[in-house]
């Protein structure tokens, strides 16, 4: 090994339409703040510091969604100015909650929501990043998990592939030795279509998942939708329970669709 | 060993049976109620056990009942399993970091959430002593054994207590593991509830017979003996399910195209919970658990399951990417394939699988449905065991 330390990689973090949740579980990142600090140069994080260092950056996290015909451009921009790309959160890689419009008339809201809609500039869906740029890799969550985090940017900066399981919910669940909140009380969950990753929160608290990380690679949700059918759910609350934070991604958005008809149902 | 005589022990003397382990070193475990269900919790007296409480157990549903008696082990399989007592659900298997003289490596295991061993498993299950045994097999008896295993496994003390009241998804008779338990524990016990409240004990090793030396018991007489007769009876009549498991190894070897498979792939969660409560079942990934500077690592191994993609991929992709060859993967195994690799099924018919599903798929019913419609034999496939 040579005297000379290896210049720290370039971290940067950006923001579209989001709730800062994600880049807060940065700043939550408190016993490993300095070890983080040592580990990358924090060049580009307008949340935790006015310092800037200007581009290109070895890893970008960005979280958000693009709503507006000026983050489409944006996103141009910070991935021309990135080695490698991350999206962070349900925004960023499904749409977020605000992916709702996708199922609605835009026009419409804005009509009703502002004095002057004529001001306002903004597209008719929120789409993930991936809609528009090539990227690297996806954290899932809303908000993602702390320790998925770091893991995620260890692995960027050692070049290894992330240890992130794509996996059930139910794996860490029964993992952690809950009881079953479905089997054993009856209570909706989305667990066993969900992506792993928040260690099975909600069911340790005696509630059912809500489905924040996304689908799991292996989703059935037609046949959970059935089951939670026979738990009594009434067809409207199963087209709904999968219209949150991950509506827009593609196994969610199409189940939700078989139980809710047409898109304008679910604005009413 | 041979048994020795039979005793009787009243609660009195379930209690100093309870202290004698904890005196000798023991964590003791047995049965508590936890979130509306049975499930292993640390035990300090008789007061800390299920009394009162049955379940009923469907397909997809564990519902904790009131009995009308004060019975201490009135529940059937418990909700969650003994499986994590002996192979931990996540285990440190070593950790290690870069110094100055080079590189550490540090022993696991590290901590259990049940406490330290040796575990004295007060109110395991015949069903649960037989998956004890094939875990036995595969993580001790092979030319690598698992050390951390072997020593739990090694140092625990079992009380086995024999099944009354079975629920709707057992099937341990079909599979010739229950509902009393012949071998592989230090004690055995069965609650008798007739007049007054007291337990047949029988040694099944020298510590066992040392242990109930220690407790005030009386001869069994012959009324003990013969209740005791009654509630093995009454469990066998009261088997929940019943699985038919003449040929089973060979007829699904010949059926891995049946369309059943893709029928049962459209209920199939692929959520992987059949496979994490099913005592015998054994698979397990490591995990690098490496920190920012990549000076420390941890290495930990963790239940891992066929029923996802990430557990069959190979450079490039995933093996069994549908549903379909996951569940047959996972059942094949079990009832099949697993004759060939250990000399035994591995069902011991503990219900588990069933209840847990969130979907309700019934193992059982789904050997029944290829029984009922078999695809024609293919007589020279088997010689090699596949
Ligand atoms: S509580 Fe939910 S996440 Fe946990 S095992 Fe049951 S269905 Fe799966
Ligand atoms: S259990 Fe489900 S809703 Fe709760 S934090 Fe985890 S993924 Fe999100
Ligand atoms: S396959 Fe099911 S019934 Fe058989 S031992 Fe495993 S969990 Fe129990
Ligand atoms: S059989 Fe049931 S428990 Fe097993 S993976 Fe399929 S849905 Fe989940």
């Amino acid at each position: 090994m040579s005297d000379r330390p290896t210049p720290r990689p370039r971290l940067a973090v950006w923001k579209f339409a989001s709730c800062d949740g994600c880049q807060l579980t940065l700043l939550n990142c408190e016993d490993e703040l300095l070890e983080l600090a040592g580990a990358v140069e924090i060049a580009y994080f307008p949340e935790a510091t006015r310092a800037v260092v200007e581009g290109p950056y070895d890893v970008s996290l960005v979280e958000g969604s693009v709503t507006t015909p000026s983050d489409r451009e944006r996103i141009q921009e910070v991935r021309a100015a990135s080695r490698r790309l991350v999206t962070i959160g349900a925004c960023a890689t499904a749409g977020g909650i605000q992916a709702l419009r996708n199922f609605a008339d835009v026009e419409e809201f804005t009509s009703i929501v502002y004095a002057h809609p004529e001001y306002i500039s903004t597209l008719d869906t929120a789409t993930p990043i991936s809609a528009h740029v090539p990227v690297d890799y996806e954290l899932r969550g809303c908000p993602i998990d702390r320790a998925q985090l770091l893991e995620v940017i260890a692995a960027f900066v050692q070049r290894r592939k992330p240890r992130v399981a794509d996996e059930s919910v139910c794996m860490e669940c029964k993992r952690r030795g809950t009881v079953c909140v479905t089997v054993a009380h009856g209570t909706p969950c989305l667990g066993p279509v969900t992506h792993a990753g928040c260690g099975a929160l909600c069911p340790a608290y005696d509630r059912g998942c809500y489905g924040c990380f996304g689908p799991a690679g292996t989703a059935n949700t037609a046949s959970l939708a059935h089951r939670l059918v026979d738990l009594g759910m009434p067809r409207r609350d199963v087209g709904r329970v999968f219209r949150t934070f991950n509506a827009a991604s593609p196994a969610f958005a199409e189940e939700s669709a078989r139980h809710l008809g047409s898109e304008q149902e679910v604005a009413r | 060993m041979a048994d020795s005589r039979p005793v009787t022990l009243d609660l009195e003397g379930l209690q100093r049976l309870i202290d004698v382990l904890g005196e000798q070193g023991f964590t003791v475990l047995g049965p508590t109620v936890r979130s509306g269900a049975v499930v292993p919790g640390r035990v300090g007296s008789v007061a800390d056990l299920p009394r009162g409480w049955g379940d009923r157990q469907e397909p997809g549903s564990y519902r904790l009942r009131r009995r009308d008696d004060d019975a201490l082990f009135g529940y059937a399989a418990d909700a969650i399993g003994w499986k994590a007592v002996l192979f931990p659900a996540r285990e440190l298997m070593w950790s290690g970091s870069v110094g100055p003289d080079g590189f550490d490596v540090r022993p696991g295991p590290g901590p259990s959430t049940y406490g330290e061993p040796p575990y004295a498993v007060l109110g395991i299950r015949s069903c649960d002593l037989h998956a004890v045994a094939v875990h036995d097999r595969v993580l001790a008896e092979r030319t690598y054994a698992d050390p951390h295993y072997a020593e739990r496994r090694r140092d625990a003390f079992l009380v086995t207590v024999v099944c009354g009241d079975p629920s709707g998804t057992c099937f341990c008779v079909s599979m010739g593991t229950g509902p009393r338990a012949d071998a592989g524990y230090d004690l055995a016990l069965t609650e008798l509830l007739d007049g007054q409240h007291r337990f047949l004990a029988r040694a099944g090793s020298a510590r066992g017979e040392a242990v109930l030396a220690a407790v005030d018991t009386r001869p069994a007489e012959d009324r003990d003996e013969e209740e005791s007769e009654q509630v093995v009876a009454h469990a066998v009549a009261h088997m929940g399910r019943a699985m038919d498991t003449t040929g089973l190894r060979d007829l699904l070897y010949d059926n891995a195209e049946h369309p059943r498979w893709d029928d049962v792939a459209s209920r199939c969660l692929s959520c992987g919970n059949c496979t994490m409560v099913c005592p015998t079942c054994f698979c397990t990934s490591v995990e690098e658990h490496t920190s920012l500077s990549g000076h420390d690592t941890e290495h930990w191994r963790i239940w891992d399951s066929c029923f996802t993609t990430d557990f069959s991929y190979l450079h490039g992709g995933s093996v069994r990417t549908s549903p379909r060859s996951r569940y047959r993967q996972w059942m094949t195994h079990k009832l099949a394939a697993w004759i060939d690799q250990f000399g035994t099924s591995g069902c011991v018919g503990c219900g588990r699988c069933l209840t847990s599903c969130p979907v309700g798929i019934d193992i059982t019913e789904e050997v029944a449905a290829i029984r009922a419609a078999p695809g024609p034999r293919k007589e020279d496939a088997h010689a090699t065991g596949r």
